[in-house]
């Protein structure tokens, strides 16, 4: 097969000639793999080649060793390691010529191949050879392969894990990263390319960073890149400074001084690219020192990391250059969604540093506040603004309330009066960032009182007519206002203005610029707060809202033949309101008189649900999956007359791997559904335990959503009482399976946490079979499960590492183990290694929800072994 | 630009090849210049931390720091917050239905008695030597029996649970035969009863918990009662605990206290209602409970004023004004124990005191198609027909809405012969029974009586003279 050709072709323009360009590499790869990819290293490493087929083939090849997704990661590295030993040494043979090619391309991309081969072969103790072999390479070598092998040392640290590369070999590589950073090396590129090696080397360095000698000379090495005479060099070593502060950050502490000194330099005269690393060291620096604070607070100075306080003593100097930066804004950087600059980074820091040091900021900004904050130039009204919404998280209230009261009325009439949109964007979103922290019920002296609520009400109305980057911020800024007053009830000063408030956020929504800045979503998700944080004085203007929402759903359902880009900005549009629905059903659902009256509309709303889902062919919409799960536990057992038209559409979200997030969601409203019918769901039961159970045997499927399944399972046997028969014999292998996997687990916290919420599923699903069971005649057919139930609860309780919801959740199973089994369960447990010590822990459980199971799990438990 | 080219065709491959579905609103060649455009856009904003090669290389992952997300953008983030919300509303839901099959009445109960035997410390239960005479003689009356009540599944639970809490009888009419000199005059005490949810308050162990009637948890929080809260001094020792009647009144967040079980592992089971009153009144006071809300105590707690049954106190708790939305009247006989299920609690309703429509009533549809109240015995108030019952796919158990007709309820020697009943749909799953035998009565009364509001303040005022041990109330006596 001439490969060159079709790789040409799979390039090309016209969509046929590519088409089958592409057919027919997939049939290669199918028919003979080997020969697929020998062929495709061939062609990177085959100087004649055109760069587009070699750059292509080095893509193809690097692809069929590496995916996203982890089964199908799983699956590429076990293929690799079958292939024909040969065939892998031709091709590794191909990828390290490719280094040397004179074509940069064809380097680089050979590049990150060999790194995906490492980066399966070595944990395998397979091509030991390779760090060698490229370690000879940078010795003699021209410039250019020099570069390359650098530029490989760094892929490959980023695809191997530190254990696998023993500490010799890692000191031989740092020991030539080093050497190709210093001035001895002359090569510009090579300099470069060693020291973004090093970036990536520096997980592997732990060893050479506790030795006080090897840290040195590496902290030196770095320090003098961020001196190199190359503005690529400098930034590099900044990225290594910043790598190294949250890797290393207990290390740092003889060095902050000098690295102060070069970031402080950096910021100030350097390229942007340079500065916005240098910034990013201290911002980092504040991660750290917030996390070990925040953990510190939490365990009682139990953290086993010290602080060493760098922001705090760097703060007299530290805050006035991020001042200064705060001055450097661009044009237009509101209206850009993602414009990252220097003065945006400064204030993002000095955020950071409010949050570290908390009340120590204030004296050391307020100054510059008050010189700048009237000022005729709008950059330093901005800057003055920018710098008081910055530390308005991180300073305690006391400090901050007084300067609010100040600053409050000032901030309105900035709102409406300023000249400029910048300063307008920036005051709105410390309005907002005012709410968001100062206001509400836990701040003991309110800043909004019933007087100037009218006024932030009008000013937030009229902003919302600003240009949609102020706007989105004065929605955001009303957003925090309404959450505030949620705990207030009746009282709250802002049920007088609900009407005007929701008036204006829906004109938000029909601007013809709402597409911009995220205003429509901005104004939805404020509407949607609006609507939870309503009270029974405000609930009948939601009542009346409902249909208003219906409509608009109704007509974005209008619309003929749509584009690809028609549909997406549907698809969106509908996410905004069904979840604006959904809030309004959980919300007139929660209480008897609203919901009596939402329900007159609940036939028209699962109607325009499931016409949302009809615009979807492949998949299902989240958002009115969520809703509908709402929908179905307000309505009750009268949900059954929808199900034969929802049925399909809850079955495409099971069967929705890819986007396990519709997945999960739909899980969850099965379990609604459950709830809301009863044994009416019987009738579907067949095909939702079926592909219930397809699911968890799934490795395709995100592992988060298999506990909710496991819950759902409960959820059904206690819907469907002793119908569950016929499943009871898959579900409880399913269930013991995922038991034995879940009880003998070390790991880290992560684990730890996705293991206590698989058991909680497991033992939901005990709960809710074994109630489902209760007082029928088939008790019986539980008998055999429950020896293995009881020995699951020993093996959680021996490993003492469940958390409060687990213990509740498996006291509970006891109980409920003894309530249905009766006799048959006593002499079980009376047999049980730990049930008597675990029901007594639980009894005395400071938690009263355990408590509460416990009591529960002791009169049943007593009655069976009484019995 | 070369590489997203390559990118994009291998997306669009990619989307050839798993995706049938879509149809190509664009070609590669529009599609990778966007993307050329997206590329670029994105290099600018990131280059200070994407270095070079990692762009247009198709995955690239690793070590690159990640971009600092400016914060003054998207603060909100209100899709994450709806799953979250719909979560824990499943787990909820998930929870409470899981405690009426467990019939977790039977821990506040067994909390009740069992609580002042010993130290917690000490409760180290011994499993096999609890003799089931313990249990037996834990049993408050027939009426409380936890172990009967265990077996029950579903709907059942429900109801039995709703029914350790006292449900009030509605008043009907004033018999003809009171006199105004009745001996029974200052038998009972009258209150406003504030609309809202009725449930169950337990403190204990430094939490309360509010359930409502079909036992489902309303609030679960710290309060000032006894036990009520983890406060720093702690309030009363480890084994006390209260249990009260309250009703939730959603608008000003408040818990009117209507009744109280126990106070301070101190049982009232068994005292009078004037004794429960004083108790009650003379307690919260002390305990802080009514003091505004803070930390220690979320929600606000409230007495009701309970008048004699006289005159001027009936006057004043049927005009009075109160911080409260009314929903009716309900009177006390003082002497009365707390008594569980339908008992000798009256309520009264009529659209002065409260705003509450009392014009359907709630029956409940039995295995052999007839439609009873909740009183004991059940009363007969018809029977649906087999076709009826097919057509509108109600099940026996079910509990259903009927209006009462024009054609009203005949009596035969004092027995129910007639109801003229129009179905109108399947009462609200909240409810857990049906409504008791003196229900539609009253909505024919209040009907009738709607000619002359005079009338019907003349009948307020008569409602003083009623001896609670009428026949017509003492369903619960027999």
């Amino acid at each position: 097969m001439e490969v060159t050709q079709v790789l040409l072709n799979a390039q090309s323009i016209d969509g046929t000639t590519r088409k089958n360009a592409e057919e027919s590499l997939k049939q290669f790869q199918e028919q003979n793999l080997p020969g697929f990819l020998l062929s495709l290293s061939g062609e990177l490493a085959n100087e004649e080649k055109p760069v587009e087929t070699r750059k292509l083939a080095g893509l193809i090849l690097k692809n069929a060793l590496d995916a996203k997704e982890q089964h199908r990661k799983f699956e590429l590295v076990q293929r690799w390691l079958f292939l024909d030993d040969n065939a892998k040494s031709q091709i590794k043979a191909c990828l390290l010529k490719t280094i040397s090619s004179p074509v940069s391309d064809a380097r680089s991309t050979a590049s990150q191949v060999i790194a995906k081969v490492a980066g399966i072969e070595l944990p395998q103790k397979q091509w030991l050879e390779l760090i060698g072999s490229l370690l000879s390479n940078v010795h003699q070598s021209p410039a250019h392969v020099k570069q390359a092998t650098f530029e490989t040392l760094g892929y490959l640290c980023e695809d191997v894990s530190p254990d696998v590369i023993d500490q010799d070999q890692v000191n031989k590589i740092l020991t030539a990263v080093v050497q190709g950073m210093s001035a001895s090396e002359g090569n510009i590129d090579v300099r470069l390319a060693a020291t973004r090696a090093l970036n990536n080397a520096l997980g592997f360095a732990l060893a050479n960073f506790n030795n006080d000698r090897e840290r040195d000379y590496l902290m030196r090495v770095v320090c003098e890149a961020t001196q190199s005479s190359d503005m690529r060099i400098r930034q590099a070593a900044f990225e290594c400074l910043v790598s190294i502060s949250s890797t290393y950050y207990e290390k740092l502490a003889s060095y902050i001084q000098d690295i102060f000194n070069v970031t402080a330099k950096a910021v100030r005269e350097d390229d942007e690219s340079v500065a916005l690393q240098a910034i990013e060291f201290w911002s980092s620096i504040c991660d750290e020192e917030i996390d070990i604070l925040e953990e510190y607070e939490g365990v009682n100075g139990d953290s086993d990391i010290t602080c060493f306080y760098f922001i705090k003593q760097a703060l007299p100097a530290l805050v006035p250059m991020l001042l200064e930066l705060l001055l450097k804004q661009e044009e237009n950087q509101d209206q850009d969604e993602g414009a990252w600059n220097i003065a945006m980074a400064g204030g993002t820091c000095l955020g950071l540093v409010a949050r570290t040091v908390g009340d120590d900021i204030a004296p050391l900004v307020v100054p510059f506040i008050e010189e700048n904050i009237t000022k005729p130039d709008w950059r330093q009204r901005e800057a003055a603004t920018y710098a008081f919404g910055s530390i308005l998280d991180g300073p305690s209230p006391e400090k901050l309330i007084p300067l609010v009261n100040v600053a409050l009325n000032y901030m309105l009439s900035a709102l409406i009066k300023d000249p400029n949109s910048h300063v307008k964007d920036t005051t709105a979103w410390t309005l907002g960032r005012i709410f968001e922290f100062l206001h509400g019920s836990a701040i003991g002296l309110p800043i909004i009182t019933q007087e100037n609520c009218q006024q932030i009400v009008i000013v937030l109305r009229q902003s919302m007519k600003d240009t949609p980057n102020v706007a989105e911020k004065a929605c955001g800024a009303l957003y925090f206002l309404t959450q505030g007053y949620k705990e207030v009830g009746p009282s709250s000063p802002l049920v007088p203005f609900f009407q005007e408030i929701v008036q204006s956020l829906l004109t938000v929504t029909h601007r013809e610029d709402a597409g911009e800045s995220r205003l429509r979503t901005a104004a939805y998700e404020t509407l949607n707060e609006v609507v939870r944080c309503s009270t029974d004085e405000t609930s009948p203007l939601v009542l009346q809202l409902v249909p208003v929402i219906m409509m608009e759903l109704h007509n974005t359902l209008e619309g003929q033949k749509l584009s690809y880009d028609e549909r997406e900005k549907q698809s969106e549009l509908h996410g905004l309101l069904c979840g604006c629905l959904q809030v309004m059903i959980q919300k007139l659902g929660s209480s008897e008189p609203t919901k009596h009256v939402f329900m007159q509309y609940a036939e028209q709303i699962m109607g325009l649900f499931l016409r949302v889902f009809a615009c979807k062919s492949a998949t299902v919409h989240e958002e009115a999956m969520l809703a509908i799960g709402a929908l179905a536990y307000a309505t009750g057992p009268d949900f059954a007359k929808y199900m034969p038209e929802f049925y399909k559409y809850l079955e495409m979200g099971l069967q929705n791997f890819e986007e396990y997030q519709v997945c999960a969601v739909t899980v969850g409203v099965v379990g609604d559904i459950c709830r809301a019918l009863e044994d009416k769901i019987a009738p579907y039961c067949d095909g939702i335990m079926t592909q219930l159970l397809k699911n968890l045997s799934s490795n395709q499927l995100h592992r988060s959503v298999k506990p909710p399944i496991f819950s759902c399972f409960g959820d059904i046997a206690l819907a469907v009482g002793e119908y569950f028969e016929k499943y009871l014999m898959w579900a409880m292998s399913a269930l013991q399976r995922a038991a034995e996997l879940s009880t003998h687990v070390a790991g880290d916290d992560e684990l730890t946490e996705y293991t206590n919420s698989l058991r909680n599923g497991i033992l939901e699903a005990y709960s809710g079979i074994f109630q489902g069971f209760k007082s029928s005649s088939k008790t019986q057919l539980l008998i055999p499960y429950a020896p293995h139930i009881l020995q699951f609860l020993d093996g959680i309780y021996m490993e003492k590492d469940m958390d409060d919801v687990v213990m509740k959740t498996a006291i509970g199973v006891l109980g409920d183990v003894a309530d249905t089994l009766g006799s048959h369960a006593g002499s079980l447990i009376q047999q049980s290694v730990s049930c008597k010590d675990f029901l007594n822990e639980c009894l005395s459980s400071e938690d009263l929800m355990i408590k509460e199971s416990a009591e529960w799990a002791k009169l049943a438990i007593a009655r069976a072994i009484s019995a | 630009m070369f590489g997203s080219m390559l990118w994009s065709i291998w997306q669009c491959r990619n989307k050839i090849i798993f995706d049938p579905e879509i149809i190509m609103g664009e070609n590669v060649v529009q599609q990778s210049s966007r993307l050329t455009e997206e590329v670029f856009h994105a290099y600018r904003q990131k280059a200070s931390d994407l270095p070079k090669y990692y762009v247009g290389t198709g995955i690239g992952k690793g070590t690159v720091p990640p971009v600092r997300r400016p914060f003054k953008r998207a603060v909100i983030s209100d899709q994450q917050k709806r799953r979250e919300l719909s979560l824990l509303r499943q787990a909820q839901n998930r929870c409470n239905a899981q405690h009426q099959a467990r019939c977790l009445a039977s821990s506040i109960l067994s909390l009740q008695s069992s609580a002042p035997e010993s130290e917690p410390e000490q409760s180290d239960i011994e499993i096999e030597t609890v003799p089931e005479t313990e249990y037996e003689s834990e049993n408050l009356s027939k009426d409380l029996d936890v172990r009967r009540a265990s077996t029950l599944r579903g709907p059942e639970v429900r109801k039995w649970f709703a029914r350790q809490l006292i449900l009030p009888e509605w008043m009907i009419d004033v018999p003809d035969r009171l006199s105004q000199d009745c001996s029974d005059f200052n038998i009972l005490y009258v209150l406003a009863r504030p609309a809202g949810k009725r449930c169950f308050v337990v403190s204990s162990n430094g939490t309360t918990v509010s359930r409502q009637l079909n036992g489902s948890i309303l609030h679960y929080f710290p309060s000032a009662l006894p036990a009520g809260a983890k406060t720093r001094n702690g309030s009363g020792s480890a084994q006390s605990y209260c249990i009260l009647d309250f009703i939730f009144h959603e608008s000003d967040q408040t818990y009117y206290v209507i009744d109280t079980v126990c106070w301070n592992g101190y049982s009232l089971y068994d005292c009078t209602v004037e004794f429960r009153f004083y108790w009650l009144n003379s307690k919260l006071e002390e305990s802080c409970a009514c003091n505004a809300p803070s930390h220690y105590h979320k929600f606000r707690f409230s007495a009701v004023s309970v008048y004699n049954c006289d005159q001027s106190g009936l006057y004043a708790a049927y005009t009075g004004a109160v911080p409260y939305v009314k929903d009716g009247l309900l009177f006390y006989n003082k002497h009365a124990h707390y008594q569980t299920g339908n008992t000798l609690v009256l309520v009264w309703k009529d659209e002065n005191c409260s705003q509450y429509a009392i014009d359907t009533d709630v029956l409940e549809l039995q295995d052999d198609r007839k439609l009873v109240t909740s009183d004991d015995p059940p009363v007969l108030f018809g029977c649906l027909d087999g076709d009826f019952i097919e057509k509108s796919g109600v099940q026996s158990g079910n509990l259903l809405r009927f209006a009462i007709g024009d054609g009203g309820l005949s009596f035969v020697d004092g027995k129910l012969e007639k109801a003229d009943l129009i179905y109108l749909g399947k009462s609200n799953r909240a409810r857990t029974f049906a409504d008791s035998y003196s229900k539609p009565v009253e909505i024919i009364a209040c009907r009738s009586s709607n000619a002359s509001s005079n009338y019907k303040y003349s009948r307020i005022r008569y409602a003083g003279y009623i001896p609670v041990h009428g026949s017509a109330f003492s369903s619960k006596d027999r």
